[in-house]
């Protein structure tokens, strides 16, 4: 079994906007992208299982060829800065992904 | 009228984040590239509220000054405009005020004499008052209307503008324009529309020179980026030789930092990313064809407002104690009871709030995180925020004391529960601010928001 940590160039968070966190995931070659997306094992119910968050939190999931990539973001539980949130930039809520399954 | 050049070429070198700094080589090598307009932007939502609540500059005034200089500098060597948005952060009027000052100065310092154009962008709010009664305002990603309420309770609203709004303080072609808070975009793009580049590649190529150098590789440090804008492609290239843009990091860069990688959706419209091809024209350089744009029907601004939450005191200790590492949940429920027994009659419970951040157990990505076994040892952050600093004082104090001597199952260690690196362990945070305008208005003629004032 490989995790996404050994096959994607780039994982990584950040905010789309104060309410918002985003993530990509980026791999530097055609075929490890389809690898991933053909193995069926990273997908919105996964990523949301992850994050324990309801469909309803999801806001899009989707592969892209154009740029061998993976996106979905995630409305936050606390709004950017506001009182009560741990994460002002979004730049480290990737840290789960690295750990997901991508391919058998 | 403004014309393009003969060549139909247009130059844009764009600075991601004014006073983050860029080499001094990379703005040389722009202007030797025959630059027609310096685009920069100067702030962001991403620090969150507190620079449009609190009115302060998001970067210091000493480097503001630096980058400021050099791009002024080279804006009049090379003969083009300098477009500055979203000044001081957040773009209200007291931040524009803050970059049109220090403008003025490094002028007079350069003994330079150029024109400055000042597009101000902070609202009234009867403006806004108005804009909710008729019914023109658009619930956004807070997901919650607008209500009066929420514009009686801001500190300040800003519109942030998009080209359009530049045209008016463009067609009296300044030298330099500072503008309050503006899509990122506009400061790159709305130049060439005003020239009649196409809308979808201007707007496209806007949205990857945005943020620098981030669109380069290596992506070491901030740094300027360059565009090259023509009638059916843009051409993407660091300025600093030594770096590269490949089709990888431009296309990524399409992905940053929104949801939809393949509609980005801005004031006015759409720009589709769909029929978009990246080429390798050569190492250093991508060559950008098919952006496309989708006017909206009804043109937005997206409104951002903040509210004082109250203001912050904090305590930082550690913990090692691995029983009450186990029973922390517990524990930290027991402290906020206690306290408000404590306190009963004196404070008023509504008038703060306790947020523990447990480091080592789930401090950075609180419900998200899926790993629930906590370290060895838990940093403990207590964050009060309360009505007035003096509350969260108090609140603060009393939620550290409860805590180093509250008692709990199995406890052996009777003589304190939190290793505190600092005397006096509470500090003040000053206010708090957060987003509570975050939606977008309906606006009949986008060229007329903002107020536009040509500065002596």
């Amino acid at each position: 079994m490989k995790v996404l940590a050994d096959i994607a160039e780039v994982i990584r968070s950040k905010n789309a906007g104060p309410f918002v966190v985003t993530f990509d995931i980026l791999f530097s070659n055609e075929a490890d992208f389809t690898a991933v997306r053909t193995a069926g094992l990273v997908t919105r119910q996964a990523v949301a299982e992850l994050y324990g968050v309801s469909e309803n939190e999801m806001l899009g999931f989707d592969y892209y060829p154009f740029a061998r990539a993976i996106k979905f973001s995630i409305r936050r539980p606390v709004g950017s800065g506001a009182p009560g949130d741990s994460d002002v930039y979004g730049a480290q809520q990737h840290a789960p992904l690295l750990d997901l399954p991508a391919l058998p | 009228m403004i014309e393009r050049k003969s060549d139909g070429e247009f130059v844009v070198v764009s600075c991601g984040m004014l006073g983050y700094g860029f080499p001094e080589a990379s703005i040389d090598a722009a202007v030797a590239a025959g630059v027609d307009l310096i685009a920069a932007d100067a702030g962001s939502s991403d620090p969150g509220a507190y620079y449009l609540g609190s009115g302060k500059p998001f970067v210091s005034e000493v480097m503001t000054r630096r980058d400021l200089r050099l791009l002024i500098k080279a804006g009049a060597e090379a003969g083009a405009p300098l477009v500055i948005g979203s000044a001081g952060g957040a773009g209200g009027d007291g931040q524009v005020d803050f970059l049109l000052r220090i403008t003025r100065e490094v002028l007079a310092e350069l003994g330079l004499k150029r024109s400055i154009a000042v597009l101000r962008t902070e609202l009234d709010k009867d403006v806004v008052r108005e804009a909710i009664a008729g019914q023109r305002v658009q619930t956004f990603e807070t997901f919650a209307p607008l209500s009066p309420d929420d514009v009686d309770e801001a500190v300040r609203i800003v519109a942030q503008v998009g080209c359009e709004s530049y045209y008016p303080a463009l067609r009296g072609k300044p030298d330099i324009l500072i503008a309050g808070r503006a899509w990122d975009v506009a400061n790159v793009a709305a130049l060439p529309l005003l020239l009649g580049y196409p809308r979808g590649l201007a707007l496209h190529m806007g949205k990857i020179l945005e943020c620098g150098s981030l669109a380069a590789r290596p992506v070491a440090g901030s740094d300027l980026i360059l565009g090259r804008l023509r009638e059916d492609h843009f051409i993407v290239e660091p300025t600093d030789p030594a770096k590269s843009c490949t089709i990888a990091s431009v296309s990524a860069h399409t992905f940053y930092e929104k949801t939809d990688p393949v509609m980005l959706a801005g004031p006015g419209g759409t720009v589709d990313l769909r029929g978009v091809a990246f080429d390798q024209i050569d190492p250093r350089r991508v060559r950008v064809t098919g952006s496309a744009f989708h006017a909206a029907d009804t043109y937005t601004v997206k409104l951002e407002g903040a509210r004082l939450d109250g203001h912050r005191h904090i305590c930082i200790g550690g913990v090692r104690d691995p029983v009450f590492i186990r029973q922390l949940d517990d524990i930290q429920a027991r402290v906020v009871e206690r306290i408000s027994e404590f306190q009963a009659g004196s404070v008023d419970p509504s008038a703060y709030s306790i947020n523990f951040h447990r480091y080592g157990k789930d401090g950075v990505m609180g419900s998200w995180e899926p790993v629930r076994v906590p370290a060895h040892e838990v940093g403990l952050l207590i964050d009060v925020v309360a009505q007035t600093p003096e509350l969260a004082e108090i609140v603060c104090a009393g939620a550290r004391s409860v805590l180093l001597h509250v008692g709990f199952d199995g406890r052996k260690a009777t003589a304190g529960n939190v290793a505190f690196p600092f005397s006096p362990a509470d500090m003040p945070g000053g206010p708090v601010y957060s987003f509570n305008i975050y939606h977008l208005m309906e606006v009949d003629e986008p060229e007329t928001m903002g107020r536009l004032e040509i500065a002596a």
